[in-house]
């Protein structure tokens, strides 16, 4: 299947990262993996923290957004505190559907992030949305499109979670 | 803490107006009090009470993982005595290698997990020996707690976009 290969070398390609971060690209994110200040200057407050200037802050946080190296540079919402909901579910898809079964996932917007992994259950994505009850439209939605079962595994309770890693 | 913070109608527009991230201009929150309608200083005390309330855990640069080097993504799953769970996920959810750990339903027989810790590494085997580290501990501490084990290997980020609510 020569056109799922290019499909999949094009996704793949889309979201790779375009380059190694170099030493200061390492410091800006070690730097801003939280407390961001709140002041009206926050980038100019940073920089000077990095010993940089705000222009050159500015510029290098576009640069690692464009490359990939960033996800994105802001507030990261713990989405249950604002009344939503939040759900880890997995499919297991066999390999000769997995590309079109991710297509159909991915299509949802309730799905915020989706990857591939290495078991019987292959595919493994978070739902997000509002209310509870959207998490179960989604099962639902996602069972519909692709014809194969979704298991969900809500958390039921969280553990000490820090989520900072060292570039 | 409380579990839900009430959003009013202002709080909402911020949440929209901020997830995809923050204005990369030397005054962002000028800027999005310009797009919203609001103060500036309006803009930095909603976001300071929705940082004091839980509802975003940080503000900052969310790194790529694979960019940053951690190519080795593991998601290690416990079968762990439920009457003594929560200990098990208090130490594991402790661990410096640990950056998520959370106590999910089982499926059984297909999924006799109950316990889920992800651990990052620069490698494969990285992540495997940590977590071989995990489970000694695990058995030395909790004597019989520790039933079956995995680890599920991301393959391919399918689709990430960070959580979102909807417009």
């Amino acid at each position: 299947m020569a056109d799922a290969g290019n499909a999949r070398t094009a996704r793949r390609a889309a979201l790779a990262p375009a380059r190694e971060p170099d030493e200061l690209d390492r410091r800006i994110i070690n730097a801003l993996q939280g407390d961001f200040p709140l002041s009206p200057e926050p980038y100019a407050e940073a920089a000077a923290q990095l010993g940089i200037g705000e222009a050159e802050l500015l510029a290098r946080l576009q640069s690692l957004l464009d490359d990939r190296i960033l996800t994105r540079f802001g507030p990261m919402f713990q989405i249950e505190r604002l009344g939503g909901a939040f759900c880890l579910a997995a499919m297991a898809v066999p390999e000769d559907e997995f590309e079109r079964v991710a297509e159909q996932v991915n299509a949802l917007p309730q799905v915020a992030h989706n990857y591939a992994r290495e078991h019987a259950f292959n595919m493994w994505f978070v739902l997000a949305t509002e209310t509870p009850e959207g998490i179960d439209a989604a099962v639902q939605a996602i069972e519909t499109a692709t014809g194969y079962p979704v298991y969900p595994f809500p958390k039921e309770k969280e553990y000490f979670v820090e989520m900072k890693l060292q570039a | 803490m409380d579990a839900t913070f009430r959003m009013d109608d202002l709080d909402r527009r911020l949440v929209l107006a901020t997830q995809a991230g923050l204005p990369l201009e030397p005054r962002p929150y000028w800027v999005l009090g310009q797009q919203l309608g609001m103060e500036e200083a309006e803009v930095r005390q909603r976001l300071g009470r929705l940082l004091e309330a839980g509802a975003i855990r940080r503000i900052g640069a969310v790194p790529n993982h694979y960019a940053i080097g951690y190519t080795a993504n593991g998601m290690s799953v416990w079968q762990i005595d439920p009457t003594v769970i929560d200990a098990v996920g208090e130490r594991v959810g402790g661990l410096a290698a640990v950056t998520h750990c959370y106590r999910r339903p089982d499926h059984p027989p297909s999924w006799p997990y109950n316990l889920f810790a992800m651990v990052h590494g620069k490698s494969r085997e990285e992540v495997v020996a940590e977590v071989a580290r995990i489970a000694a501990l695990v058995a030395a501490e909790f004597p019989g707690a520790l039933g079956a084990r995995d680890i599920l290997f991301s393959t391919r980020i399918l689709k990430k976009t960070g959580l979102r609510i909807g417009g």
